[in-house]
């Protein structure tokens, strides 16, 4: 069944090609699962004998570990076991790709049930299990942990500093050059340089240099994190658990556990969002050395300030940029200082912060130095385009500030200077063909740009964002059954609609509807190895296995039909699932029935492993309205517009487009992780860290563009991730509009806007 | 005095509810909440715990008629009442203008806030079956969805108000 949706428009460049299924918009196959609460997430799974397990967490920052007495809470009824880092074998000192970032495997074991020190409040020290979740809860508060507390870093430019705290005295700076003699916070120093910034500068009549700083925020997904672990006496782990890569996670627990993966099943159940967050394991290794020291399955459920307090932030981060133009508006050069926060353990996202940061520009000369820095918060992850929206925030500030002293209109400036194919990027790669001249002529010609804003405290705001898009591994089996439909397996967890998005690539390339396609997320035992659902890439890259699965079934097919017909297999033509030769014509269904009746069954496979980016370009826009009697930010019209290559299912595009976008907007108005002088997290709830709500935000409007990506056989570029880039900066542009003031921090909450429309201190 | 409180925090009372029409009865702690006993011993997993501190709205049940977080209400408060969870709101195995809505519109990406949200939703149809965008907005406030932006859960609510309208 399909659905128009009214008001959102999508744009397509470059010979439309038709399609009889991309571009419909079909219930999802999960669909009636979901909405009537039949859908299995890992929580609502119960197990014979099961068992539950509970950790033991850090009241403080950063503190010694002196000892950790185990003996009261073991000694209560219905205690099964417990559990300390010494029960985690001797890690390795190896580094592994995860998809989304890289893991080193001695701080993943080290962050997964603290080693020696406790790095950050929330760190895991211990954990029991217990017959019920209460018990195991009460139990965990009789272990008893002595602590020796240290002094603590919080903030980025502190940790840097040569007497603060260190964290790792083993921490010596990666870095091109001569290795430092002495260990520090900084984990890493990375740098990249295009043309030569000074001569760049020399040649600008106006240059701009700024310094911003953005809070910690948190990915905030509704589930919290959970798994039940089962492992057997045969040496057997089997582990159902909310993750977006099974396959990684299975990869994680051979190497934290020491175990070879052929021992390990991980079952993905539903999952309750991710956004990157649910890539790294916490407590999955827990459950599993639990239910081998119990004998029973165990689960383990994070409350939800275990969530805040132990997993995914993304980085808290101080960046310097300057950029420099001539006065007819180009840009000559762009120089980048960049610090993100990796939390207590090396590998932040600074890496690919330092790639995005001029990533919309044609920057003759450019230079970025970016650091990696630990401190006394909890491991960073990947948050949907993972370091890019930070230097957005910082890049399209100043873009829009240049814009406005040179006196040219804020979309010309971009056009003027925008990426295009040909563009190389500073840390080298150079863009095929790539879609934000599409983008933003897409919201010069929007209803939305051509309305006028009036009124006092409002203004309007644009910013452009950035994201890479990964290719990666992928594996799918399709079978065909003998009244034409076809099941799909695949292994990509499904976040968002993704079962429906690759099962509709199957069912263009076959001829077939999408209905026909019955889509099934397997475990680790049951499909090929495939890559996490991250970095924008299941619908670009388990699509790509489908279409090639496709013409794997269609390659047997026309086989089989040249059988029947007693015809040469070249001389058989296949349009839209209609099988034609020797002067007969069978659709895909009449021939899966005959097939089905004369032979072997006919199994589709496909694996793939596509390299590079798919590039994917945003550009958004707002108007909004300042109260200046509390400094609070009301979003009155957004409008997001993106490339999507080609927009497979159009509502999970627009969905992916609308989510990102507000995520952005928690990010710019709310969120933060608030830190008191004891480095203690002081909104570790739902409560206290706002994310928007409803009630907060009116109608996301949507702009598709579709710049066919010519690496994929319908031109997918991937759009998850992407939408969350804009948004900060496009508010603060809007601010700025609004009140004539320039904000350089994030978030820009009702005191700092208010603070800086009276230019005092609350309370002053 | 401590011995005894110990005691009564350990004996289970015995409750009677209506649950989606069927009479049931179930033992439960003191310190039970509704969401634990409605998840953990009834097995109606279709109310979510995303928070377990009424900040969420995934839990969203009926309760005599009103929507409320079944992370804030203790089983033993459930002695008597009439629930309804999402499980029984897809009558004689038809959807419900609401769920079918939320199926054409694409109002739903994860899932995991999605039975909440149809809980609330349908909460407010039946008291309102006309409400304005911002009436809608405002009785779903209390449900968090992270994945959509909101926009095609209110569009899919605006949807069911207007092909009741139609019909």
């Amino acid at each position: 069944m399909s659905t128009e949706v009214a008001s959102d428009k999508t744009q397509t460049t470059e010979n439309p090609v038709r399609y009889k299924v991309i571009g419909t918009r079909p219930v999802r196959h999960d669909g009636a699962d979901k909405v009537t609460g039949k859908a299995i997430y890992t929580d609502d799974m119960q197990l014979p004998n099961m068992a539950f397990g509970a950790f033991v967490r850090s009241p403080h920052a950063h503190a010694r570990i002196v000892s950790i007495d185990t003996t009261e809470a073991e000694q209560m009824p219905g205690v099964l076991a417990t559990c300390t880092s010494a029960d985690l074998p001797d890690p390795w000192d190896k580094v592994e790709d995860l998809g989304e970032g890289c893991v080193n495997y001695a701080h993943l074991s080290g962050n997964v049930l603290a080693r020696r020190k406790a790095l950050y409040k929330g760190h895991a020290i211990a954990a029991v299990v217990a017959t019920d979740s209460h018990l195991a809860e009460e139990a965990a508060r009789r272990i008893k942990v002595e602590y020796e507390p240290l002094p603590a870093t919080m903030w980025v430019l502190d940790a840097m500093r040569e007497d603060a705290p260190l964290l790792h005295d083993d921490l010596i700076t990666h870095t091109l050059g001569d290795k430092p003699a002495q260990p520090s916070n900084i984990a890493d120093h990375i740098r990249f340089e295009k043309g030569c910034v000074e001569e760049g500068f020399a040649a600008a009549d106006v240059v701009i240099e700024r310094e911003f700083k953005t809070a910690s925020v948190h990915q905030g997904y509704i589930e919290p994190h959970v798994s039940i672990a089962m492992w057997n006496e045969d040496g057997r782990l089997k582990i159902w658990t909310a993750t977006q890569g099974s396959f990684v996670v299975r990869q994680q627990m051979a190497a934290l556990l020491k175990i070879p993966v052929s021992q390990i099943t991980v079952v993905p159940c539903e999952i309750g969002g991710g956004f990157g967050g649910k890539i790294s394991v916490y407590e999955q290794p827990v459950a599993a050395v639990l239910s081998r020291k119990c004998g029973r399955p165990v689960k383990i459920v994070m409350r939800r300030d275990e969530v805040f307090e132990a997993t995914g932030p993304t980085p808290g981060s101080f960046m310097r940029v300057k950029l420099g133009a001539t006065k007819d508006g180009k840009l000559v050069a762009g120089e980048a200082w960049l610090a993100y926060d990796a939390g207590a353990f090396p590998g932040g996202v600074i890496g690919p912060g330092c790639m995005c940061v001029f990533s919309c520009y044609d920057l003759p000369h450019a230079s970025v130095d970016g650091f990696d820095v630990v401190l006394n918060k909890p491991k960073t992850q990947a948050y949907r385009a993972p370091g890019s929206t930070h230097v957005a925030f910082a890049v399209e500030t100043i873009i829009d500030e240049l814009a406005g002293q040179l006196e040219i209109d804020p979309i010309e400036f971009r056009l003027n200077n925008a990426a295009r194919e040909g563009t190389r990027r500073v840390d080298g790669p150079v863009y095929p063909r790539i879609g934000l001249v599409e983008c933003l002529d897409a919201i010069r010609d929007s209803d939305h740009w051509k309305s006028t804003l009036t009124g006092p405290n409002r203004g309007r705001g644009i910013a452009c964002g950035f994201w890479f898009n990964a290719g990666l591994k992928s594996s799918v089996a399709a079978n065909v059954n003998a009244d034409g439909t076809v099941n799909l397996i695949e292994g990509s967890t499904d976040i968002g609609g993704t079962r429906t998005s690759i099962a509709m690539q199957l069912a263009e390339t076959l001829g077939i509807t999408a209905e026909d396609v019955i889509p099934q997320v397997a475990d680790t035992d049951s499909v090929g190895f495939t890559d996490v659902t991250g970095g924008s890439r299941v619908t670009f890259s388990t699509g790509l296995a489908a279409y090639h699965a496709g013409l794997d079934i269609q390659r047997q097919m026309v086989a089989r039909a040249s059988q029947i017909w007693e015809c040469d297999p070249d001389s058989i033509t296949v349009t839209d699932g209609i099988y034609k030769g020797n002067s007969q014509s069978l659709s895909f269904r009449e021939l899966a029935a005959k097939v089905d009746s004369i032979g072997e069954p006919i199994v589709g496979r496909a694996a793939v492993n596509p390299q590079g980016s798919t590039n994917a370009f945003g550009v958004h826009l707002v108007d909004l309205e300042v109260d200046p009697d509390t400094g609070k930010v009301t979003i009155l019209r957004y409008t997001a517009c993106q490339d999507a290559g080609k927009a497979i299912h159009p509502s999970y595009v627009e969905g992916q487009m609308q989510g990102g976008a507000v995520q952005g907007i928690g990010w710019a108005l709310n969120e933060e992780y608030f830190y008191d002088s004891n480095g203690h997290m002081r909104n570790a709830s739902f409560l206290d860290y706002r994310m928007p709500t409803c009630y907060d935000l009116p109608m996301i409007e949507t702009i598709i563009v579709e710049v066919p990506n010519p690496d994929h056989p319908f031109g997918v570029r991937g759009v998850g991730e992407v939408p969350i880039v804009p948004p900060p900066a496009a508010i603060a542009n809007g601010i700025f509009n609004a009140v004539g003031q320039r904000l350089f921090e994030l978030p820009m909450s009702p005191p700092l806007v208010w603070r800086a429309i009276n230019d005092q201190q609350p309370g002053e | 005095m401590m011995k005894s409180r110990e005691h009564t925090a350990k004996v289970k009372t015995h409750v009677t509810t209506t649950i989606n029409g069927e009479v049931i009865e179930f033992l439960c702690l003191p310190r039970q909440s509704l969401l634990e006993i409605l998840r953990d011993e009834l097995s109606l997993t279709g109310c979510k715990e995303g928070c377990n501190n009424g900040n969420c709205g995934a839990c969203t049940v009926m309760l005599n008629g009103l929507p409320v977080d079944s992370c804030l209400v203790l089983a033993v408060e459930a002695e008597g009442a009439t629930i309804e969870t999402v499980e029984g709101i897809a009558q004689q195995g038809q959807l419900h203008p609401v769920q079918q809505c939320f199926l054409e519109g694409a109002a739903l990406q994860c899932g995991v806030c999605t039975p909440g949200f149809i809980v609330t939703a349908k909460a407010l149809l039946d008291r309102n079956p006309q409400p304005t965008e911002k009436e809608i907005r405002f009785d779903l406030a209390g449900n968090l969805c992270r994945c959509t932006g909101y926009d095609k859960i209110v569009r899919a609510v605006q949807s069911v108000a207007e092909s009741q309208q139609s019909s």
